[in-house]
This record gives structure tokens, sequence and C-alpha cells, in this order.
């Protein structure tokens, strides 16, 4: 029987972690993600896991210590946001380059500058290149319900990749709602042990990690490591269809809300897809044909799956939580173009960047985009390919 | 669904009140949300807190912006902050104060709503011998916007700080006294 609660996303992802008990969480703490290793101490302290908790002086140093601890054969992880993020990037690569399947919450927060704690993706978008697996959440049950799956899709012995589990910080991180929890017994059972087929101290098999790949052996390491990501599409849809028949809640690559007969689209990610929901909701009240596509896994992105379920739409607004600075748009944007460029039937796509630094996004705004959408079908012009939303004038 | 706005300044816990009415609501059966608005993190600075209770999971996520209720925790901020914008005239504000209504009304831009007045100052020092305005405005707007039956309130509530103060079981029974003479002192102001 799932469980009637009511958490905050950070507490859930604690709890995740708690029913899983890795081997080791190294932690440095950064806003809005320092809850996570907060409530997970108190689990420690009560003899709640038996996980070897490890304080570091940095972000740096405690994806170091959980890529230490994966190479020598044990589940690690850890938590972070924004500049704690950035901080990682070297050791991100490392760590997936390596294949080492650390598991990463991220707390999605801007970065600098100006200085700000508040949520956009301009931390995890930074990363997409990095390797990591990353997958997104609506809201508390979804990155709860993400973090269940994670380990399984990381430690796939045809993935073996890290994976962020990407949480909207403070909307999600610091908002308590309802939430159906799993027992524990039904969690560790789901996640299963990690035994990984090759390690440091395995002394049959002696192996070294991360050593020099020089020119003709560095390219075959990337085709290998590209490939893996591609595995993880199966491993993905797999997990989930386990986790569906285990626990009851269906999850895919993403959302198609209301995208049967859609004319109109929006492509969004997180929380604010549940705010857009209820545009739709509304608009397909008053007969307008519109709906939204949610993207839950980023990386790897499902680009023949997204093209097939935009393929019938007229005009699409890809949703950017990040300025991407390349003059031309956003990430979302460049992938959704990259997914749909040889379908027959394409549907004029236009980019909106959104949301920076916490900027609120409504109900009343997602439907102002629906409406720009309407003018578009109407007219053919698509008029500005990428703008902002939200931003005063003066 | 019922959206509730608090206002206070940090560390008067607005949003711990905010979390406590979602616990209520939440054992209660209904569908809760509970946030904060983070502006620069310091004591005193003005901050925003946000429920929405409902019989169905909500999946709007924005701030709320046309509240059935607004909670001022500390009547300063009547001077600084717009805390009728969007204000429902169907609903109420409830204002933690000792003055007269007439001292209030004129701050509050017109609005044409209920307007409720409680002296959580006074309240809280009585029951509690220290300043804690958020026990007596939980309780407020429990009772002005029905939001939780009263009685299964108090009793959720009675349950909770059993759980939340174990270790200083001294304190429960002020606050169960604050929260009921709570919801008998608070007055809509005659206007």
């Amino acid at each position: 029987m799932s469980i009637r609660e009511r958490l905050s996303g950070n507490e859930a992802v604690a709890t995740a972690m708690r029913q899983i008990n890795p081997d080791v969480f190294a932690m440095f703490p950064i806003t809005p993600s320092t809850e996570i290793p907060q409530y997970f101490a108190q689990y420690v302290a009560d003899g709640k896991v038996d996980t070897e908790f490890i304080c570091v002086e940095s972000e740096h140093s405690s994806l170091s210590a959980c890529l230490g601890a994966e190479a020598a054969g044990c589940r690690a992880v850890t938590a972070t946001s924004s500049a704690g993020l950035s901080y990682m990037n070297e050791v991100l690569y490392v760590a997936a380059s390596s294949r080492l399947p650390v598991v990463l919450a991220v707390a999605c927060r801007a970065l600098t500058g100006p200085i700000n704690i508040n949520h956009d993706y301009s931390d995890s978008m930074a990363e997409r290149d990095s390797g990591f697996i990353q997958i997104y959440a609506e809201n508390n049950q979804e990155v709860y319900d993400n973090y269940l799956m994670a380990h399984r899709i990381a430690e796939h012995e045809s993935v073996r990749l890290p994976l962020m589990v990407c949480e909207d910080g403070f909307i999600t991180s610091h908002a308590i709602e309802n939430i159906e929890l799993e027992e524990d017994d039904k969690v560790k059972a789901f996640v299963g042990e990690y035994n990984p087929e090759n390690y440091l101290l395995k002394k049959e098999n002696p192996l070294a990690v991360g050593p020099y790949g020089i020119s003709p052996y560095y390219m075959e390491a990337r085709v290998a490591q590209a490939q893996a990501m591609k595995n993880a599409k199966k491993v993905i849809l797999d997990v989930a269809d386990d986790f569906y028949n285990t626990f009851g809640r269906r999850y895919s690559f993403f959302e198609a809300y209301k995208m049967e007969d859609a004319e109109i689209a929006m492509v969004i990610m997180g929380s604010s897809a549940g705010t857009a929901k209820v545009a739709v909701d509304k608009l397909r009240e008053a007969g307008v044909k519109a709906g939204l596509v949610k993207i839950r896994v980023f990386r790897p992105f499902p680009s023949e799956e997204l093209c097939e379920v935009l393929s019938n739409c007229k005009a699409v607004a890809c949703m950017d939580k990040s300025e991407g600075f390349s003059a031309a748009g956003g990430p979302l944007f460049a992938e959704t173009a990259g997914a749909v460029i040889n379908a027959a039937n394409r549907p004029k796509l236009i980019d909106i960047i959104y949301g920076l630094g916490g900027r609120d996004f409504t109900v009343y705004a997602a439907n102002s985009v629906f409406e720009r959408l309407q003018e578009i079908v109407k007219t053919g012009d698509v008029g500005e390919v990428y703008t902002h939303l939200g931003q005063r004038e003066r | 669904m019922i959206e509730i706005r608090w206002h206070g300044r940090g560390g008067q816990g607005a949003k711990t009140a905010s979390q406590l009415l979602a616990d209520a609501a939440f054992v209660a059966g209904q569908y809760v949300q509970s946030f904060p608005e983070y502006g620069p993190e310091r004591s005193g600075a003005p901050i925003t807190a946000y429920n929405r209770i409902s019989d169905e999971r909500c999946s709007v996520h924005s701030n709320i912006y046309e509240p059935d209720y607004v909670v001022v925790v500390d009547e300063t901020l009547l001077d600084s902050v717009d805390v009728t914008a969007g204000l429902k005239e169907e609903g109420a504000i409830i204002v933690n104060t000792g003055k007269a209504p007439e001292d209030i009304i004129p701050k509050l831009k017109g609005y044409k709503g209920r307007v409720c007045t409680i002296d959580a100052r006074k309240i809280s020092i009585d029951c509690l011998g220290r300043y804690f305005p958020n026990t007596p405005m939980l309780a407020a707007v429990v009772e002005v916007s029905k939001c939780v039956e009263k009685e299964s309130f108090l009793k959720n509530m009675e349950s909770s700080y059993k759980h939340k103060f174990a270790k200083k079981p001294q304190v429960i029974e002020g606050n169960l006294i604050c929260l009921r003479r709570s919801m008998d002192e608070v007055q809509e102001v005659e206007k």
C-alpha cells in the first residue's frame, strides 16, 4: 500500500535515499538543495541508514568522493545546485567517461549573475553535454518516483552512466504537497542491490580507472559512451514499465498532455508544465485544440518520439528556462528543432525564454503563449522566432 | 479550492504557520500546497508564503495573485506592502494588531471584503510568555476561512504539538489554549 504523506521535494528525495540506503553520501551544502543532506544527516544520526556520510570541503570534492566510491564498487550519491553544480563540472565529465553511475540530486537554481538563489535551469542545462542522464520532475511525487528509478537506469550493464535527478529549486524543493510514498521493503526490492561486474578492489580482475586516453583510443571510448546514452533509452522505458507494474504510476520520456489532436502545443519542462496544463484545459473548454509535451528525460533526448508527437501540430512553442546566450534560442528549442527537422509535416517553431531567476510563470502567461501560437496558425507568419517572456520593459 | 497569502517578516514564522495550516488540512483529507517566496534572506525582511487547499491535486505552481484570504502577521507591513492586491471581495483579510479598526481600515486601499483583526501579541504573551505571532494567526485564519473544521483542527494540532514538542511537553498546553483563545478572539471589523 502506498503511504499518503505531505513532503517537500527535498524531503521526498532524502526519503528515497533513506529507503535505498546507499553506501556513500558525500555532501557539501548549497541552497536550495541543502535540506537533502540535512535530512539525510538526521537519518544517519538516528541509525536509519548505514551509509558512509562524508562532509567534504567543496562540490568538486563531493563528486570526486562519489567517483572514488563508485570506482571501488559502491553505490554513491550526492546533491547540489547552481554554482555547486558548476564547480563539479570537471568531475561530471570524469564520472560519465569513467562510466561510474553516481546519482546526483539537483535542485535547479539560476547561475550568477546577478547572484540569485531562485529557480531556473541555467545550472543543469549548462551540464547537458557532460554525459549525465538528466531526468526532470513536475512535482514532489515525480522527483521521488524519478529517484526510485534512477539507480536502476544508471547502473544497468548496458548504460553505466551517472544520472541527475532534477527538481525545481524552491518551487518543488521547498513546497510541501501531498505525495504517495512507497513502503521501505518494496522500494528496496524494486531498486535492488548494486553488484558491479568490475570494480577497483576486485582482486580477480585488477583494473585502472581514468587512465590517459591516447588518440588511437580516445574516440573509441567516446563512441562507446555515446552508445551507452543511446542504450539508456530502452532501459529508461523498461524501468518505467516495471515501476508502473510495481507502484502503479506511469512514466515515459515525456508526458503528452492532450496531444492526440492538438494543433498548437508547448514543449515545456518541470513545475511550469503543471501550470500550463491549466491553460490547456481552459483552451480545450473553449474548443481550441491545444496541448503540451512535458519533457521528463532531457538526456538522452527523445528525438524520434518527440518528432512523432509534434508532427501533426501546426505551431509549437519551446519553453526554455535558461538563456543559452546563443543569440538564436535556448537549449530545449535547439533540441526540439533538431528533432523535427526531417519530418514531412513539421510545425512552425518558436522559442520563448521565461522564468529566469525565479520569475514567476502563471496560467495567464501560459495562455499568452498559446494566443501567440493561434496567431501564427492564423497568419502563417511565425514572427520573431526567439523572444523573452515576463521581463519588464524598462 | 481555497488560496491563502501570508505576509510576514523573516523570523516571525509565517512560513511555518503556512506549513502548519497545510498539515492541518492534509490530516483532514485535503490536497495541500504550502510554499514560501524568498527574497534576500534576512531576519525582519518582508516575506510571503502561500497555501492552496483543495479537494483534488492542484497542478498550478505559480504564486497566488488572487487569494481568497490574506493574513498579515506584522501590521507594519500595511505601510510598505500592497497586502490587499488581488484579494477577492468575497474573501477576507486578517490583520495582527492591537489597534482600533479605524486605524487599520484606511491602510487597506478601500478593500470591500471582510476585515478581521486579532491581537496576536497579547494572546501569545498571555499564553506562551513570549511573542510567537504565528500560532494565533494560524488559528485565526482557520476560524475565518473555515478551511478546516474547528474541533478536528484543534485535535490534529494537539497531536502535531505532542509530536513536535515531545521533549518540551510543558509548552503543549499553552499552545492549545493559545489556539482556542485566538479562534474566540478574532473579530470582524464593522465598517
